[in-house]
């Protein structure tokens, strides 16, 4: 155990774990933050087909050449996020279609882009790290950690400055809207808020995992809480925890980040679920 | 001068008209039952009451003081509210939403509000409990309260009582009975359950097939009523309850 600490210490020396953690730590804090408004509007998937959506834009973005992907990416994935969270109801393509087809096709044309003009000798390597983030954690400059930090900064206090509006707005949309809530315009920010999320999260656990790290807390802590703020909460703590410990994991053990993270978020799911089964008997049948 | 004024409302739906010509009043303290069949466009005149359907063509105006978000809503519930990880007090609480604007928390007095509302429909003691875990019952309780912290002067339920058995579905009655006299309470509620709607409500209006609006007396009275009953066939206890309100005592089989 002494020696796994230092070899974490030792780690901690460099500042590029530091800023691996720090943006960590930060991203999953955010991303837990939605993710119980999003598991209960039924909109898990989004975060699968909001990523695949900036995989896309990065391939674009590459081929176009753009010093600063984010510049091209977030817009194209924001716009996206607007779409598909409007699309909710009035559309002849339901909600989860949506999805489905966006996501598809922007993985599908992201890869034909990146295959046709690509000028890297290792495509599929950067195909491989783009879906799953790898290493591009452990290569972020220090202004890359300041945007994230910024960014998340913003997520969080938008989150908490709108917690009720956001909760009337999810549990029953159309009362909030008859008693003059303006729904819209609060799905319009959830759209916004968990695109940039997104964007964020591609550096930690690449395209096709972010869902995981949106959706997992969540519905760990809906396992065994009983109220909107104590899973909220708890979910953010859960996610934070989790995301600390994937990535020492992932650090000491020389394991990828992002799916050592979603492996230790599992695990949690397991636990969770557990202490509910058990909290459940002991409250009703006991 | 009446709360709600209704002229010449038709309503479409992806362009078609589903209702036309609707003319209808609702004054201060009136209990209004919106009756009809299935598909008869119950709920979307009740969406359009409440300003979330906008397809229609004619004059609908709140007038007596009654602003257009001082509106409380029974919705039915959604799948989504099922697994609903929310407190009671929670749920009660955001009924206050639509006062605070951009202002992001409550203020206490909203939070008395909601305290008072949980009391008077007797939920006080379940404030912490998690809605998911409630009967259907106690759910409709919680979001009777959440209404009424949006309102005190109109309330509009979209089917109260389905899914409820007879012994909760009376006491939903009930109570809204005793909002309406007690607390002076409009009341407008959209029902499948004609033998309760004249049992209750003061005013009916029936959309379908034949339109009608008036006082409880004339909709017994008129041929609408009785056209209704006998399509429906097997209503008997809609018949039952004609039988008691024409005031006869020869009980048909």
């Amino acid at each position: 155990m002494s020696e796994m600490i230092t070899i974490i210490v030792g780690y901690l020396q460099y500042p590029f774990v530091r800023y691996a953690l720090i943006v960590g730590v930060l991203i999953a804090l955010c991303s837990s933050l939605l993710g119980v408004t999003l598991v209960l509007k039924r909109f898990s998937f989004i975060g699968d087909g909001l990523s695949h959506v900036a995989f896309g834009a990065i391939a674009i973005a590459s081929v176009l050449n753009l010093s600063n992907e984010m510049i091209f990416v977030l817009p194209a994935t924001v716009f996206c996020a607007i779409l598909l969270l409007r699309t909710g109801k009035n559309t002849k393509i339901q909600g989860d279609a949506a999805i489905a087809m966006i996501s598809v096709g922007a993985l599908a044309v992201g890869y034909l882009l990146m295959h046709l003009f690509s000028t890297s000798s290792n495509l599929s390597g950067d195909v491989c790290s783009t879906l799953f983030g790898s290493t591009s954690i452990l290569t972020l400059t220090q202004g890359e950690v300041w945007l994230c930090t910024i960014l998340s900064v913003i997520v969080a206090g938008m989150f908490l400055l709108f917690y009720h509006k956001i909760f009337a707005v999810t549990f029953d949309e159309d009362f909030a809207k008859a008693s003059g809530t303006n729904a819209g315009a609060y799905n319009l920010l959830i759209a916004v808020i968990i695109a940039v999320i997104i964007v964020l999260a591609m550096n930690l656990v690449g395209s096709l995992l972010i869902s995981a790290l949106v959706i997992f807390p969540a519905l760990s802590a809906m396992r065994v809480f009983q109220s909107f703020r104590s899973v909220t909460i708890c979910s953010a703590i859960l996610s934070v925890c989790c995301a600390l410990i994937g990535m020492l994991v992932s650090i000491v053990a020389g394991t990828p980040v992002g799916s050592t993270i979603v492996a230790v978020d599992i695990v949690a799911f397991l636990v969770f679920c557990l202490v509910g089964n058990i909290k459940y008997h002991v409250t009703f049948r006991g | 001068m009446a709360q709600l004024t209704c002229q010449n409302l038709t309503l479409k739906y992806d362009g078609k008209p589903i209702v036309e010509d609707l003319n209808f009043t609702i004054h201060a303290g009136d209990y209004l039952c919106i009756v009809g069949e299935n598909g008869s466009g119950k709920s979307t005149l009740m969406k359009t009451l409440l300003g979330l359907h906008r397809e229609y063509n004619g004059v609908m105006e709140t007038g007596d003081g009654l602003k257009a978000n001082e509106i409380g809503y029974l919705p039915q519930q959604t799948i989504v509210q099922k697994d609903f990880p929310a407190s009671v007090k929670e749920i009660v609480l955001s009924g206050c939403q639509g006062r605070c604007g951009w202002r992001p928390f409550y203020t206490k007095e909203e939070k008395q509000l909601a305290m008072k509302n949980m009391e008077r429909m007797g939920i006080l003691a379940l404030e912490n409990r998690c809605y998911r875990e409630l009967s259907g019952g106690q759910m409709q309780r919680v979001l009777l309260a959440r209404a009424l912290c949006a309102t005190q002067k109109l309330l509009l339920l979209d089917e109260p009582v389905s899914g409820l058995d007879p012994k909760v579905t009376a006491e939903m009655y009930q109570l809204i009975q005793r909002l309406n006299r007690e607390d002076k309470i409009t009341i407008v509620m959209v029902s499948h359950d004609i033998a309760a709607a004249v049992r209750y409500a003061s005013h009916i209006l029936h959309i379908g097939e034949w339109v009608f609006f008036g006082t409880k007396q004339e909709y017994i009275n008129s041929s609408v009523y009785r056209g209704f009953n006998k399509t429906e066939g097997s209503n008997n206890l809609a018949e039952k309850t004609e039988e008691q309100a024409a005031g006869r005592k020869d009980v048909r089989e």
